[in-house]
């Protein structure tokens, strides 16, 4: 009998939920670091869609996908760490809600 | 209930469990241990589904680099929160129900077979489809040069790195310049400023320097 592979939709729904994970987290929490932990969780969700998808149609652009969302997601965590970093030197905090300049 | 399914099972539930615990963590150093157990459960997840090089690339950068430096800025900032501090946001109801609607949405659209098994034809994901350059020799001397597909399996990693320098060659070289700039704008950003009188003087670096390597020696002889 020859191994069958978890379904496509089984991929999907877990890749759902992580993502629902991560944007609760986005949303509910105040520390800004565990806000950009919650934003690559969200990214890890989309890049189980893209390879489950690849896999399903066999084809190899999901996989490129996922490498170019990879390399977007290093970029951003680099700049977002050095924001938080010169927000903290700023205001010697990293909540969320403490940076509200903007707020008018 | 075959291998690949009881693999998938048991790593997907400690995916979304040590998921849940990254946005449950009071402490962000415990926080970034269970995001690295999550990218560790996805690259198992990325392997089962025939993606081996993605699987490896997800391994090295973000369980090797993303993580590295989430932890360098955890421990740099040094945030601690107290036992009585609120560590969510006062709309925190609001939040988890945006999320389960988020789900629900999701869900309701991935109903058990709404996606038949495997659609593609052949096993693309390990093929390796190269150019190669004939000539051809007319009888009255001229030389016609034509140009033959041809597809050979071979590793899951040869076919993506054909697919990267062959069909995605300009996306992937925009991807090195955004990096480039990403690296630029980090380092840009997160630089400590000088004020203009920190500027004027010399700075105390370069104040401390006064040794050569003649110096200590001369010092270390007296």
């Amino acid at each position: 009998m020859p191994e069958v592979a978890p379904s496509t939709e089984a991929y999907l729904m877990l890749s759902a939920t992580l993502f629902a994970v991560g944007l609760i987290g986005v949303i509910v929490r105040r520390n800004m670091i565990t806000v950009l932990m919650a934003i690559e969780l969200m990214m890890n969700a989309v890049n189980i869609n893209l390879i489950a998808f690849s896999h399903r149609l066999s084809s190899l652009e999901g996989q490129v996908f996922t490498i170019f969302i990879i390399t977007v997601a290093a970029g951003e965590a680099a700049v977002g760490l050095a924001i938080i970093i010169q927000l903290y030197r700023l205001k010697s905090s990293v909540n969320v809600d403490d940076a509200r300049e903007l707020n008018g | 209930m075959s291998f690949p399914v009881m693999v998938f099972f048991l790593i997907g539930t400690i995916a979304v469990a040590s998921s849940i615990l990254v946005i449950a963590m009071r402490n962000p150093v415990h926080s970034a241990l269970f995001l690295l157990l999550t990218f560790l459960c996805v690259a198992v997840l990325f392997i089962l589904k025939e993606a081996e090089f993605v699987g490896a690339v997800q391994l090295l950068v973000y369980a090797g680099g993303i993580m590295v430096l989430f932890l360098f800025v955890v421990m740099l900032i040094n945030v601690r929160h107290l036992p009585d501090e609120k560590i969510v946001s006062p709309m925190w109801l609001g939040g988890i129900g945006v999320g389960l609607a988020v789900f629900i949405l999701f869900a309701t659209e991935v109903r058990p077979g709404t996606y038949a098994a495997n659609v593609g034809r052949d096993d693309y994901l390990r093929r390796v489809t190269t150019h190669k350059l004939l000539r051809h020799k007319n009888p009255d001397g001229s030389v016609r040069k034509y140009r033959v597909r041809s597809g050979t399996q071979s590793g899951n990693s040869e076919a993506v790195g054909n697919a990267l320098y062959g069909d995605y060659l300009v996306p992937f070289e925009v991807a090195s310049l955004f990096l480039l700039v990403a690296m630029i704008g980090a380092i840009l950003i997160g630089k400590r400023e000088l004020s203009a009188a920190d500027e004027d003087v010399n700075p105390q670096y370069m104040i401390d320097r006064v040794e050569t390597e003649k110096e200590v020696k001369e010092a270390m002889s007296a």
